[in-house]
C-alpha cells in the first residue's frame, strides 16, 4: 500500500463520501463530495481526483484532488449520502434535511429540496419549536431516512414535501446512526448503547427488537451491515470498542473487538469486498480490518514498516461461515493496519468504493488513497 | 518589551460617532467589544445612538482561508517535533532538526505559491492588494527563518557557511532568471540591452557555470573579443569553491583561492580587458573589488546580496563569528546614507550578530501573528540555542510565545483544537490555560460536546468533564431528553444527576400512571446502580414487569425488599403500598405472615412519621387508603397464618 498524502482545504472535514459508480462500470469512482462542520460558514464540496490520462513516474497516478464546486451550507454538516448519480442529501445541526443536486454540465451545487424542520425540540410550555440536530440520514432511492438528537425518526420521499411517515419519540436518547437493514427495515444506535430495529411495515411506533451490550451502557455512534449477508451488523462505540453482531439470534454481540483509544466515528465494510472492514476515530487512526483467507498465504514480511500491524495467530481452515462471526477472533487470522501515517487531530469520516478510499480529519485534511488492495 | 515609537493606528468604528457620544469598551480573550454609552458629551445634540455593539478583532490572518492551510500544516510538524526522539544525539539530531526546519519553510512557501495564485486570479483591486501584502510578508518570513536555519540549526562552520548563504542569496533574489531567458530567446542574444546585466548577475551570485555560458554566446558572436572572453572563462573555470562534499581541508582551500586571486590581479594589472568595460568590470568583482561590486546595486537590489558577494570574492572562508562586522558595513555601504534599514534589515542584522533574542523581540513587533515567532522559537529550543532565563513573569520565552499564539487559535471558532496540543507541551502553564480556555467554547451539538469533552478526560481534567456533563445534561432534560440526559450523567458519573433524572421518571409516573420511554428503564444494566434513586427506578420497573408476567411471588419479595432496603424513597411508600394492595386481594397467598408483618410496620413507619397536625389536615383519600390497607394486610395476615399452619395434604 502506498502512503497517503494530505490535502489541506481550510475547513475541517465532518464527512465524506464518494460518488457511487453505476453498477456496469468498472472504472474506479472519480468524484467525491465533503461536508464541513465547526465554521461560521460551512460548505458542502465536490472533489474531483482525475483521470487515468496522467500517469507518475512509477506508472500511478498521484495528483491531488481538485475542487470542481461547492455550495453554502446552514448549519454543520452532520451527515451526508449520495442520492443517485447526481443529488446529495446532507443532513444539519439546525435540522433539517437538504438534497443538493450537482450540475455536471456546468459544476455546481444547487439545493433541490430541504425540509426545514425534520428534527426538533418541542417545549411544552410555550409553542416554541428549537432545532435538534440531525444526526444521521441513509437513502435507498426514493426514500430518505433521517435520525437526530430528538429522538425521531423520519421517513421521507424526493420530491414530497411533508415526511411519508414520522416515528415520534423513537427514542429517549439521542440517534446517532441510522442504515437499512432491508428494505423496509432500519437499524439504529443510540447514546445508551442500544442497537434497534425498526420495521416500517407496522404501523406501531416501537422497535420490532432490540439489542443492546451487557456491560456499561456506552453510546453507539455508527453502524453498518455486511452487503451480502444481511443479519451481520457492525457497530462501534464511544470507547472505540468494535462490535459485530447476528441479528437472528440473541440479544447480544458475537463479538466484541477492543478497537480504538476514542469514540469510534464511523465504520463501513467495503462494499464490494466485505471481509474487509474500515474503521475511523476521535484518536486520529483509520483502521484497515482484514479477514480475508488469502492472506494466510503471505509471509508475514509482507508488510513495510512505518505503519503499526497487529497480525493474530492462524488456522489452517477457513469456513465458509463468515469470518466476523466467528466468536473468537484471534483464533482466525485478522489483520489490522493503520492507513493514517502521522495521526494527530481525528478523523471523522471515510468511505471506501472499489480500489479507493477517502478520509476528513479535524485537521482539516483529506487523504485520497486509490490503490487499496495493491 | 520596550515602548513603541510609532503611532497607534487608528480605527474606526462604523455607526459609532465619538465625537458625540462616548465609546465603551471590554477586553475579550482575542478581542474586543465596543458599544456606544449614552453618555453624551458636551454640547451635543440628542440623537439616536448606535444600537449595535462591534467586536474588534486585531488578528485578521486567523481568519484568512490560505493561512488557514499554515497553521494545520505546521500544527502537524510541530506535534512531530515535539513527540521525536530526544535520545538521538549529535549529527543525527541535526539533521533531523535541519529536516523540521525545512518542513516549515516549505510549507511557507506553498502557502506563499498560493496566495500569489490568488492574487493574480482575483479582480478585486483591494483583494489584490491584500493577497499581495501578504505574499511579501511571506517571502519575508521564509527568508528570515532560511537564515535563521544556516545560522542556528545547521550552524554551517567555515567554508560551508557560505556555500550555504549563497544558496540562500540564490533562492530569495531571482529576478535574474526571468531576465536571462528572455536575453537567450532573443535572436542575437550578445546584443541583447540586458545580456551583461545577465552575466553580471551570475557572477555576483557566484553561478560561474552558467555565466561561462553566456560568456561563450558572447565569443561566438564577436570574434575581436574572444581573445579575453577565453581569459575571462578561464578564470571563471579555476576559480577554487569549496564544494559539501570534498574533503579539501579550510587552509588548503584558502592556498589555493589566494593563488587564483593573484592570477586575476595580474590580468587587470597587464591591462587584458582594457579594451572592453564590461568584462574589465567582471574581472575587478572576481578580485573582490567593492566598489565594482557596488556599481552593480539595481541588479542586486539588496544589501544581503552584498554581504554575500563580498564575502564570496573576498573572504570566501569567513567565520560564523566573522559574520557580524561584514554585515554591519555591508548594510552602511548598500544603503549609502540615503536610506534607513526597514524592519526586515534590523531582524537580518540581528541574526547575522547571533543575537537570537533580538531577532525573535523585532519578529514579533513587525508581524501581526504569533505564529512565526511561536515556531521558530520553539524550534531554536529544541537546538538548545535559548537559554533558560525566565521572564519576569513567571515562564520562558518559548512557553510565553506558545501560550500568545495558542490563545489566540482558541479566539477562532475552529482552530481551537489546533491550539489543544500547543497547550499541552507548556510545561508550565499550558495546563491552567487549557483549562480556562475549554470552559469556553460554545457546545453547539453533541458531537462538539464529545470532542470536547475526550480532549478533557484524556488530560485528567475532571472538574471540566464534570462540568461539561452537567450542561448538555440540562439541556437534555430541558428538551425532554431524559435518556440524553441519562447518558451524560453516567459519562460524568454523577450521582446527582442521575437522582434528578429519575424523579423526573417518577414524576412522570405518577402523573400518568405508566412510564415513559420504557426501552431506556427496562435497559438501564449496571448503570443502574449510579444512583439509589437510579436503582429504586430500575428495580420499580422491574417489579411492574414481573407483576405483568403474572410472578407474583418474585413481584412481591422485590416490592418488599425495595422497602425494607430503604432504597425507595419516603414518598413513594405510599404508591408501594397501594401497589401490594392487588397482590393482597389475590385468591392465592402471595406474603407470607413475616412479609406481611414487615408490610405492615412500612405503613406503620409511614403514618408514624406524620405529625399531628398532619394527621388532622390529611384528606379523605389518604384515610380511606390506609383503612384499605390495614384491612387488606390483616386478612392476608390471617390467611397466611392458617396457610403456613396448615400441614401439607399427604
Amino acid at each position: 500500500m502506498e502512503d497517503f498524502s494530505a490535502k489541506f482545504v481550510s475547513q475541517k472535514i465532518s464527512k465524506t463520501r464518494w460518488r457511487p459508480v453505476p453498477a456496469a462500470a468498472l472504472q474506479p469512482p472519480e468524484l467525491f463530495a465533503t461536508g464541513s462542520w465547526d465554521n461560521e460558514e460551512n460548505k458542502i464540496s465536490v472533489w474531483s481526483v482525475g483521470d487515468f490520462g496522467s500517469l507518475g513516474p512509477n506508472g500511478e497516478y498521484q495528483g491531488e484532488p481538485q475542487l470542481l464546486c461547492d455550495i453554502r451550507h446552514h448549519g454543520d454538516v452532520m451527515d451526508m449520502q449520495f442520492f443517485d448519480q447526481e443529488r446529495i442529501v446532507a443532513a444539519s445541526s439546525t435540522g433539517s434535511v437538504t438534497i443538493f443536486r450537482h450540475h455536471q454540465n456546468n459544476q455546481t451545487l444547487s439545493i433541490n429540496q430541504r425540509w426545514e424542520r425534520a428534527h426538533y425540540h418541542v417545549d411544552p410550555d410555550t409553542p416554541f419549536y428549537g432545532g435538534a440536530s440531525c444526526t444521521g440520514v441513509i437513502c435507498n432511492n426514493p426514500e430518505i431516512v433521517t435520525v437526530g438528537e430528538d429522538g425521531r425518526i423520519n421517513l421521507f420521499r424526493a420530491d414530497h414535501r411533508e415526511a411519508v411517515r414520522t416515528i415520534e419519540n423513537a427514542d429517549s436518547s439521542t440517534l446517532h446512526a441510522v442504515t437499512f437493514l432491508r428494505t423496509t427495515e432500519i437499524l439504529t444506535v443510540n447514546s445508551i448503547g442500544q442497537l434497534k430495529i425498526w420495521d416500517f411495515r407496522q404501523q406501531r411506533n416501537e422497535p420490532s427488537q432490540i439489542f443492546s451490550l451487557t456491560g456499561d451502557r456506552i453510546p453507539l455512534h455508527c453502524v453498518d451491515r455486511h452487503p451480502n449477508q444481511q443479519h451481520i451488523v457492525a457497530t462501534g462505540g464511544q470507547d472505540g470498542m468494535l462490535s459485530i453482531w447476528d441479528v437472528r439470534q440473541g440479544s447480544m454481540p458475537v463479538s466484541l473487538l477492543n478497537a480504538h483509544e476514542a469514540e469510534m466515528w464511523e465504520v463501513h465494510f467495503h462494499p464490494s469486498n466485505p471481509d474487509h472492514l474500515f474503521t475511523c476515530s476521535e484518536d486520529g487512526s483509520l483502521w484497515h480490518w482484514d479477514t480475508s483467507t488469502d492472506v494466510s498465504e503471505k509471509p508475514s514480511f509482507f508488510h513495510q514498516g512505518g505503519r503499526s500491524t497487529t497480525l493474530l495467530s492462524h488456522t489452517a481452515n477457513q469456513s465458509v461461515i463468515s469470518a466476523w462471526l466467528s466468536n473468537n477472533p484471534t483464533k482466525d487470522r485478522m489483520e489490522i493496519t493503520n492507513l493514517v501515517p502521522n495521526q494527530t487531530l481525528s478523523v471523522n469520516s471515510l468511505d471506501v468504493l472499489g480500489p479507493c478510499l477517502v478520509c476528513g480529519t479535524d485537521a482539516e485534511a483529506i487523504y485520497v488513497n486509490r490503490h487499496l488492495f495493491a | 518589551m520596550d515602548e513603541l515609537d510609532v503611532e497607534p493606528p487608528l480605527t474606526l468604528i462604523p455607526g459609532v460617532d465619538s465625537n458625540r457620544k462616548q465609546m465603551c469598551f471590554a477586553w475579550g480573550p482575542g478581542e474586543m467589544l465596543v458599544y456606544e454609552t449614552l453618555f453624551p458629551k458636551e454640547c451635543a445634540e440628542k440623537r439616536p445612538g448606535c444600537p449595535n455593539i462591534f467586536i474588534v478583532r486585531k488578528d485578521q490572518d486567523v481568519y484568512s482561508q490560505t493561512l488557514r492551510k499554515l497553521f494545520n500544516e505546521s500544527h502537524g510538524i510541530f506535534v512531530g517535533l515535539q513527540r521525536s526522539e530526544e535520545e538521538l544525539a549529535g549529527k543525527s539530531r541535526k539533521a533531523q532538526l535541519v529536516r523540521v526546519s525545512k518542513n516549515y519553510r516549505s510549507v511557507i512557501r506553498a502557502c506563499m505559491e498560493e496566495m500569489h495564485q490568488l492574487a493574480i486570479s482575483t479582480r478585486d483591486p483591494e483583494l489584490q492588494c491584500q493577497h499581495s501584502t501578504q505574499v511579501s510578508i511571506l517571502s519575508a518570513m521564509e527568508l528570515i527563518w532560511n537564515l535563521c536555519e544556516i545560522l542556528f540549526v545547521e550552524v554551517a562552520p567555515a567554508g560551508h557557511l557560505l556555500l550555504h548563504l549563497l544558496d540562500w542569496v540564490r533562492l530569495h533574489v531571482c529576478e535574474v532568471d526571468s531576465m536571462v531567458r528572455e536575453v537567450l530567446s532573443s535572436e542575437n542574444p550578445s546584443k541583447h540591452k540586458d545580456f551583461w546585466n545577465a552575466v553580471d548577475s551570475f557572477v555576483l551570485q557566484g553561478r560561474m557555470d552558467d555565466a561561462r555560458h553566456l560568456l561563450s554566446k558572447e565569443a561566438s558572436a564577436n570574434p575581436t573579443s574572444m581573445g579575453m572572453c577565453k581569459i575571462l572563462d578561464d578564470l571563471m573555470k579555476k576559480m577554487p569553491i569549496l564544494s559539501i562534499g570534498n574533503t579539501q581541508t579550510l587552509t588548503e582551500m584558502e592556498l589555493k583561492w589566494q593563488h587564483w586571486h593573484e592570477e586575476c590581479q595580474r590580468y587587470l594589472q597587464d591591462g587584458t580587458f582594457a579594451s572592453n568595460f564590461h568584462m574589465e568590470s567582471i574581472c575587478k568583482i572576481l578580485l573582490g573589488d567593492e566598489n565594482a561590486i557596488l556599481e552593480k546595486k539595481e541588479l542586486m537590489t539588496t544589501w544581503y546580496h552584498f554581504l554575500v558577494t563580498r564575502l564570496v570574492y573576498s573572504h570566501p572562508t569567513v567565520k560564523p563569528v566573522e559574520l557580524r562586522f561584514y554585515a554591519q558595513s555591508s548594510l552602511d555601504l548598500f544603503l549609502g546614507g540615503e536610506s534607513s534599514p526597514e524592519p526586515l534589515d534590523s531582524i537580518l542584522m540581528a541574526a547575522f550578530e547571533f543575537e537570537i533574542h533580538q531577532v525573535i523581540k523585532e519578529c514579533s513587533i513587525a508581524l501581526s501573528n504569533w505564529w512565526f515567532v511561536a515556531h521558530l522559537t520553539d524550534l531554536l529550543d529544541h537546538c538548545k540555542l535559548l537559554q533558560s532565563h525566565n521572564l519576569y513573569f513567571g515562564s520562558n520565552m518559548r512557553e510565553f510565545l506558545l501560550l500568545e499564539y495558542a490563545s489566540g487559535l482558541f479566539s477562532h471558532h475552529s482552530l481551537w483544537q489546533l491550539g489543544v496540543d500547543y497547550f499541552d507541551h507548556c510545561p508550565e502553564y499550558g495546563k491552567v490555560y487549557l483549562e480556562l480556555h475549554i470552559e469556553r467554547i460554545p457546545l453547539n451539538t453533541e458531537q462538539k460536546a464529545l470532542k470536547v469533552l475526550r480532549i478533557c478526560e484524556q488530560r485528567q481534567m475532571h472538574e471540566q468533564v464534570r462540568s461539561i456533563c452537567k450542561i448538555m445534561a440540562m439541556k437534555a432534560v430541558r428538551n425532554n431528553r431524559l435518556g440524553s440526559a441519562l447518558s451524560w450523567s453516567i459519562r460524568a458519573k454523577d450521582a446527582a444527576f442521575a437522582t434528578l433524572i429519575s424523579d423526573r421518571f417518577l414524576k412522570d409516573y405518577c402523573e400518568r400512571g405508566s412510564f415513559s420511554d420504557l426501552d431506556l428503564i427496562d435497559n438501564l444494566g449496571p448503570s443502574m446502580l449510579l444512583s439509589d434513586r437510579l436503582t429504586f427506578l430500575g428495580k420499580y420497573r422491574e417489579f411492574h414487569r414481573l407483576y405483568g408476567e403474572k410472578w407474583f411471588s418474585e413481584a412481591a419479595k422485590l416490592l418488599l425488599m425495595l422497602m425494607t432496603a430503604r432504597i425507595a424513597p419516603c414518598s413513594f411508600w405510599m404508591t408501594l403500598l397501594t401497589d401490594a394492595l392487588p397482590l393482597l386481594e389475590q385468591k392465592e397467598v402471595i406474603f407470607s405472615a413475616e412479609q406481611t408483618y414487615e408490610l405492615m410496620r412500612c405503613l406503620e413507619d409511614l403514618t408514624a412519621g406524620k405529625t399531628d397536625n398532619q394527621k388532622l389536615q390529611v384528606d379523605d383519600v389518604e384515610t380511606t387508603k390506609v383503612e384499605i390497607l390495614r384491612l387488606a394486610l390483616a386478612r392476608n395476615l390471617a390467611r397466611a397464618i392458617v396457610k403456613e399452619g396448615t400441614l401439607e395434604g399427604s
